[in-house]
């Protein structure tokens, strides 16, 4: 195979080119100092100080921040508990629940958010309460916690049930067994879920355009209303050091995996 | 811990906020705005029926492309060493971090006249339109979702026993033959996971051809245009995407399934 070499790390790097194209478009407009998409015009660093004086784009991050970890929190709770209990189930009714949790992940995000939208408007008009904060939070642990199942599920498999019945011989109660014993095990498939909750939720643009009402803002939603108008470039820079966040926490976690695994071989 | 009583809170929530809201999409469909029975957003609906097909022909295109694509890229990467493959495949997932407005825009930039491939294609004496066409929406298309190709189809390949490979190779077969009786046939649950990982958000994404087609219109941008206009258009466009969406899965898994008892 080894002549195939050259082509194939050719073809890879092409790949990868398109992959992050537009990410050094809006790297390289974040320290353009023309205030435009297509004029390139010296190098400044203005923008990402204004970033930090920018009220409504702090704000939508804040609400970001809060709304993902919420989200992620509550639905790594809820889908957990729900994959013990769907465990417990066999046959049809464990299908049926299966089919049910992953209909946020196979139906389209448009009619996910669509729907929500006729919910709470509905519901709005009975409580009188318009959308905001919670309806946003609702919406997101509702598309997070089927993606929590479908991490601890497999754990769940994967766990010896004696593992439980022993802790309970040896004297523990129920709740004890779990915190002491299953959870332990379950760990790796509920931080993994925690993970894709919380990424998730922060990214998350169609639900939250949908379930947001007027006043309540996230990071996506003050994109997508600031699109093609002036904020742009402090966006660039936003986005710019939230990928350089990114990119440094991947690199030390790989660095982590690649040392712990020479130590296992050791 | 062995209670079936720990699915309650969650089976709750399913009904709530997942059911009731699908259930008011339908009945939402066939009510005019005081909540009268009627047909007429079915038909309203109908009257949208190109939209439908420009949407599904986008999306089938894409996916195609992105299988292209994607196949020799997991076939790469599922050589390379374990170390490699998993920095490799978590540089795919890094731009998915980054907000897809945000790299949306970054085409309309990279695409527009007078931008910087448009530059250097008119340099080397090439004028042609990148930006406003079904070209630029399916290179949207394919670059927002190329990574959900690439990770099912890797995850399935580097799962494929190399002695395989290497058994059949001593048998005689030729390259061609190795990959039509070996690697495309246990590649198959992996091109039918991505196939519906890209072709069901493409079908129904919106603003990718509002703004790299020049405001074209799919599926998604007319439901989102309904969002503050007729809510009961909206239901009976979701409700006819959504069983659009149903059909296509259940037949790629049954394709999916035929193609296994057939191996």
């Amino acid at each position: 195979m080894k002549k195939y070499r050259i082509p194939s790390k050719l073809y890879m790097l092409l790949i990868f080119l398109f992959l992050y194209a537009p990410i050094a478009v809006f790297i390289v407009l974040s320290f353009n100092e023309n205030n435009s998409a297509t004029n390139i015009e010296g190098f400044t660093f203005k923008w990402y100080a204004e970033v930090f004086r920018d009220r409504i784009l702090m704000d939508s991050l804040k609400n970001s921040l809060i709304i993902a970890s919420l989200a992620a929190l509550i639905s790594t709770i809820l889908g957990t508990v729900a994959s013990i209990g769907m465990y417990n189930f066999k046959g049809a009714p464990r299908k049926l629940f299966q089919t049910l949790s992953n209909i946020p992940i196979i139906n389209p995000e448009i009619v996910t958010g669509f729907s929500l939208m006729l919910f709470f408007t509905f519901l709005g008009n009975f409580a009188g309460f318009e959308m905001g904060f919670l309806t946003v939070l609702l919406a997101h642990i509702g598309f997070c916690t089927p993606y929590v199942i479908l991490s601890v599920t497999p754990k769940l498999r994967q766990m010896d049930d004696h593992l439980y019945d022993a802790a309970r011989d040896l004297g523990c109660n129920e709740i004890k067994a779990f915190f002491k014993v299953v959870l332990f095990e379950l760990l790796p498939g509920i931080i993994s879920g925690f993970l894709i909750s919380f990424t998730y939720s922060l990214d998350d643009f169609v639900i939250s355009y949908f379930t947001c009402g007027p006043k309540f803002q996230t990071m996506p939603i003050v994109i997508y209303n600031s699109m093609r108008r002036p904020r742009y470039p402090k966006i660039s820079a936003l986005s710019t050091m939230l990928f350089v966040v990114i990119i440094t926490i991947l690199i030390i976690v790989n660095i982590r995996d690649i040392k712990a695994s020479k130590k296992n071989k050791n | 811990m062995k209670s079936k009583k720990l699915a309650l809170p969650y089976a709750i929530w399913m009904a709530v906020f997942t059911l009731v809201p699908l259930v008011l999409i339908l009945i939402n469909s066939f009510q005019d705005s005081n909540g009268n029975f009627t047909w007429d957003n079915m038909v309203k609906a109908w009257e949208y029926r190109d939209v439908f097909l420009y949407s599904l022909k986008i999306a089938l295109i894409s996916t195609l492309v992105c299988l292209l694509l994607a196949y020799p890229m997991s076939y790469m990467i599922s050589r390379l060493s374990e170390k490699a493959q998993s920095i490799i495949i978590m540089l795919i997932t890094v731009p998915m971090w980054m907000n897809f407005l945000l790299r949306l825009l970054g085409w309309v930039i990279l695409l527009q006249d007078g931008g910087p491939i448009d530059t250097v294609l008119n340099f080397i004496g090439i004028d042609i339109q990148l930006k406003d066409n079904d070209f630029a929406v399916i290179l949207g298309m394919v670059y927002e979702f190329l990574p959900f190709m690439i990770m099912p189809l890797h995850t399935v390949m580097s799962k494929i026993d190399k002695s395989l490979i290497e058994a059949a190779q001593d048998l005689g077969a030729n390259p061609f033959r190795v990959f039509s009786k070996i690697m495309f046939p246990l590649s198959i649950p992996g091109i039918i996971s991505g196939v519906t990982m890209v072709f069901v958000p493409s079908a129904s994404t919106f603003l990718v051809a509002k703004y790299l087609g020049g405001n074209r219109q799919m599926i998604g941008d007319i439901i989102e245009a309904t969002f503050n206009s007729n809510r009961n258009i909206g239901s009976a466009l979701s409700l006819c995407l959504m069983v659009v969406i149903l059909i296509f899965i259940i037949l790629a898994n049954r394709f999916g399934d035929e193609e296994a008892v057939g191996v």
